[in-house]
């Protein structure tokens, strides 16, 4: 069994910014991760890093504008903290050398993005996340701190004391993907995730391969809720036929939008008179969609993104980056032509319930990054707002987890604060499959774990629990395979709970994953080495998709309204009488248990009074 | 005593029941999968049957634990077109629909990540970044060479990593503003300077192709080169740091072995001008050296 006494789990930004953090405080950190830290999907991101430098611009403006963005769901303490916090830890990257552009008098440069008031968001080209990521990997390497890279987490190591609240997180169980082990880490003083997206759950994402949501599977298994696992964020400009990003600063720069008859449709059909193309990432998607829905697409499937009005100077200069991805991943030189683009899922708004320091409801267990969910996003993130939040919030996770003294905490998290229990009216049975038929599956806890069992003791016997539900899938010699059930979950997510929702599709869908989750009982792997066993690691990643889909498609028939990225063909209002609050699923024995808490829109000045949200 | 045989017995007859409930159940669900399974497989030999247009690839394989795959092979794999499919894709559709045991790094799709540098026809090139309709079948799909093999196409990148990290890969200055909000300023020229050598994924596909680092496993490669070359021309770091640069970069495996074969530019899917750098580096160390005379 390793030891130390912090944990990171995942090492994009979040779990980067953690790590350095904790060790500055004195700590004796880790990161355990499925992938070599520089191979992160923090290296994907593009645009850029919002952050008030400037002067005419104010964390108060940066704190309005995410407000309005998330529609009034994001909870002020969070968004507030992410705003104050964003500059200096902005500027401490560039000290730490990271290349970003530079304006004439050799300052960062900035640009306008969608949802912004002031050109906020600071960037490094078009490829401002790959050098945020290998800007903290150096400094990573510079600390020494030890990484245990391809060890994919399975489970956390969780007391089970019957309410979330009175647990606590000891540690993590992982398997070694090179020799295909699984051991124990023990974190003295905690474990922070840091995992990152969930995209996998679709078939048409921006997210990497391995973005596939374990970090919240894991910590909903263990008790800590998802929140708001419904919003969901359809980037508008992906490209059709892989997903891949092109960047919101193409639109910042002026990059215009057309439909099939070349109309520039954000302004002549209204979608957005004032902010056109730079409306916020949730309108320009239902845009393009209701574009090709009513006939005007192109090839009934996208629309035009033309940059070629900025001339190829400005374009080389800010954009590069996308002249070779349209390129290599669409065929399309963007010089000379429009691209084609539609909406993909980008990110997920909800996540791993955290306070604005990091910690979950479980003592010594926290989450930084896409993963959770403080919430600074609420229904929509602005564009530029993911790439502060992970410096941000990896940092103050890390201290925290370390030991330092911070200020408390206004966000409650569990069942702590006000709270009242939700209904759903699902077609099927919803949670784990197989309950009653044979031993509950594991809840991520140990099974008998009393008081009296030490921390470490709790690790060993996660460990071998792990290993049994290994050797169990490594022995059987027929059924399906994940690559079959994933597929059929991805497809009915892209086809049921897509950019546009309607019951009737929401719970097609819950069917198909309740189906998914039988086969999955079924699942067997096909290659029986130990050796880098990618079969397995996908299997296991499987499971979590289950959940998480299952989560997101509940969360959005729930919610009977239209809030943010969140579009329902029933209830075309924001209802905020009934519906200023975060959804909450807890897993209650193999079961998702439905829950709400208020959203807090009462900030450090003012209060965020909800407002009608027009771009 | 007595009184515990008799409730064992009553016992086991329970657990019988239920667990013949229970098998019974599980026969059916896996008679299902299976049959789920089963169809998948036909419709995926379908499939490759009846594409106008398959793409016929010739793959590594190896695996230390698995009997049939300890002395290396290459298996054959028919795989249906799509318009601008990739190497990547044409692996993972095959590994989806032909054999799970398949084994490769991916991770992003889109160039950026690094994690599937491959030996393509005899070149190093990204997975995601190469069209098959650029190739000539069949494709021979390898692990890249001067590495070990893991397994498959998995080769082990730690020689690699070791490089990268022995260069002090880190941004060190002493000119450093006092104000957390301060920025240290850089010229436009300056940052455009560095640009290219920032832009490198880590994907060992230059020191792969290298000659040099074939023959010399303490080269440093040019792609840790780079990496310095990216702190030695950064004007923030200031000339002493700088001295410190070059002097990493002059000892026995630094800059000196590169013999200027290109084949790191040439493979490089990021364009960096590799080998460039690396001369600019020696005209540095040169130039330095003369200071000091």
């Amino acid at each position: 069994m390793y030891e130390h006494d912090v944990i990171v789990v995942g090492a994009g930004g979040a779990g980067l910014r953690a790590a350095i953090a904790a060790h500055e405080e004195g700590a004796d950190v880790a990161i355990v991760s499925k992938l070599h830290p520089v191979r992160s999907h923090t290296g994907a991101a593009e645009g850029g890093i919002n952050a008030a430098l400037r002067e005419g611009d104010s964390w108060e403006d940066h704190a309005y504008d995410t407000m309005k963005g998330s529609d009034y769901l994001a909870d002020a303490p969070a968004a507030e903290t992410l705003c104050k916090d964003s500059p200096k830890e902005t500027i401490q990257l560039e000290h730490w050398g990271m290349a970003f552009s530079r304006d004439d008098d050799g300052r960062v440069s900035q640009r306008p993005f969608g949802g912004l008031s002031f050109p906020r968001t600071t960037y490094a080209g078009a490829e401002t996340g790959h050098q945020l990521l290998h800007t903290m990997y150096e400094q990573l390497v510079k600390r020494g701190i030890k990484v245990y890279d391809e060890w994919h987490v399975t489970r956390l190591a969780v007391t089970d004391e019957e309410k979330p609240e009175d647990r606590h997180c000891h540690g993590i169980v992982a398997y070694d993907v090179q020799t295909g082990q699984v051991e124990g880490f023990r974190a003295r003083n905690g474990v922070i995730l840091a995992t990152g997206g969930l995209g996998q759950v679709y078939d048409h994402t921006t997210n990497a391969v391995a973005n596939t949501g374990d970090g919240v599977a894991m910590a909903y298994r263990a008790g800590a809720p998802m929140e708001d696992m419904e919003f969901i964020q359809f980037h508008p400009t992906t490209l059709p036929s892989t997903g891949v990003l092109i960047t919101e600063g193409v639109r910042g720069e002026g990059g215009i939008l057309y439909n099939e008859n070349g109309e520039r449709f954000m302004f002549e059909y209204g979608y957005a008179n004032n902010l056109g193309e730079l409306a916020s990432r949730d309108v320009v998607s239902r845009a393009e969609l209701t574009e090709v829905n009513e006939g005007r697409g192109i090839e009934d499937e996208y629309v035009h993104l033309d940059m070629r009005h900025l001339g190829e100077e400005r374009i080389i200069d800010r954009l590069e980056n996308i002249v070779h991805l349209s390129e290599d991943f669409e065929g399309v030189n963007p010089l000379e032509a429009p691209m084609p683009v539609k909406p993909g899922q980008h990110y997920a708004m909800g996540g791993i319930e955290t306070d604005e320091n990091g910690e979950t409801c479980i003592s010594g267990l926290y989450a930084a990054g896409e993963c959770a969910c403080a919430s600074v996003h609420g229904g929509n993130r602005l564009g530029g707002n993911a790439l502060p939040e992970l410096i941000v919030f990896g940092k103050r996770a890390g201290h925290h987890a370390a030991g330092k003294d911070m200020e408390e905490a206004r966000i409650t998290t569990g069942k702590e604060g006000e709270y009242e229990l939700g209904e759903v009216d699902s077609p099927v049975e919803l949670g784990e499959a197989g309950i009653g038929e044979d031993a509950v599956a594991d809840g991520g806890t140990a099974a008998d774990a009393g008081a009296s069992v030490s921390g470490a003791d709790l690790v060993q016997r996660a460990v071998e629990d792990e290993r049994e539900t290994i050797d169990t899938l490594l022995e059987r010699e027929d059924g399906i395979q994940q690559a079959e059930i994933r597929e059929r979950v991805q497809k009915s997510m892209t086809r049921n709970v897509n950019v546009f929702r309607e019951e009737s599709a929401l719970k097609d869908a819950l069917r198909d994953i309740r189906e998914a989750r039988e086969l999955y009982q079924q699942v067997f792997v096909g290659d029986k080495s130990r050796t880098f066993n990618t079969d397995l690691l996908q299997t296991l990643e499987m499971r979590n998709i289950l959940d998480i889909a299952e989560a997101i498609t509940l969360g959005a028939l729930a919610r009977n309204e239209f809030r943010g990225a969140h579009w329902r063909k029933e209830y075309q209002e924001r209802r905020d009488e009934e519906w200023l609050k975060h959804t909450m699923l807890s897993w209650n024995d193999g079961r998702p248990e439905l829950w709400y808490k208020p959203v807090i829109l009462e900030g450090e000045n003012k209060t965020y009074e909800p407002k009608t949200r027009s771009y | 005593m007595s009184t515990q045989v008799p409730e064992s017995v009553e016992e086991e007859s329970v657990t019988e029941t239920a667990s013949a409930g229970k098998q019974k159940r599980d026969a059916k669900k896996r008679e299902r999968a299976e049959r789920v399974q089963e169809q998948r497989e036909a419709e995926a030999a379908e499939k490759a049957r009846s594409a106008d247009d398959t793409y016929h690839l010739k793959v590594f394989r190896y695996d230390p634990e698995v009997p049939e795959k300890q002395e290396p092979r290459f298996d054959d794999f028919h795989v249906p077109y799509k318009q601008g499919m990739t190497i990547l894709d044409a692996l993972m559709w095959a590994r989806d629909h032909y054999d799970s045991s398949l084994t490769f790094r991916h991770s992003c799709r889109q160039a950026i990540c690094g994690s599937d540098a491959l030996f393509v026809n005899g070149s190093q090139r990204l997975g995601c970044k190469t069209q098959l309709s650029d190739l000539s079948e069949p494709i021979r799909v390898e692990p890249l060479p001067h590495s070990d093999v893991v397994k498959d196409l998995v080769v082990d990148m730690e020689h690699f990593y070791d490089q990268m990290e022995s260069v002090e890969p880190y941004f060190q200055t002493n000119s450093l503003p006092d104000g957390e909000l301060d920025e240290q300023r850089q010229t436009r020229e300056n940052r455009e300077k560095v640009k290219m050598s920032t832009r490198c994924i880590w994907c060992s596909a230059c020191m792969s192709s290298c000659n040099i680092a074939a023959g010399d496993n303490e080269y440093l490669g040019p792609a840790a080169i780079n990496k310095a070359y990216r702190f030695a021309m950064d004007e923030r770091e200031g000339e002493d740091m700088k001295q410190r640069r070059l002097e990493i970069l002059e000892q026995e495996h630094g800059v000196w072995r590169c013999q200027t074969q290109f084949s790191c530019t040439e493979v490089c899917p990021k364009d960096i001008p590799l080998t460039e750098h690396i001369q600019e580096l020696k005209r540095e160390a040169i130039k330095n050296n003369l200071k000091f005379w």
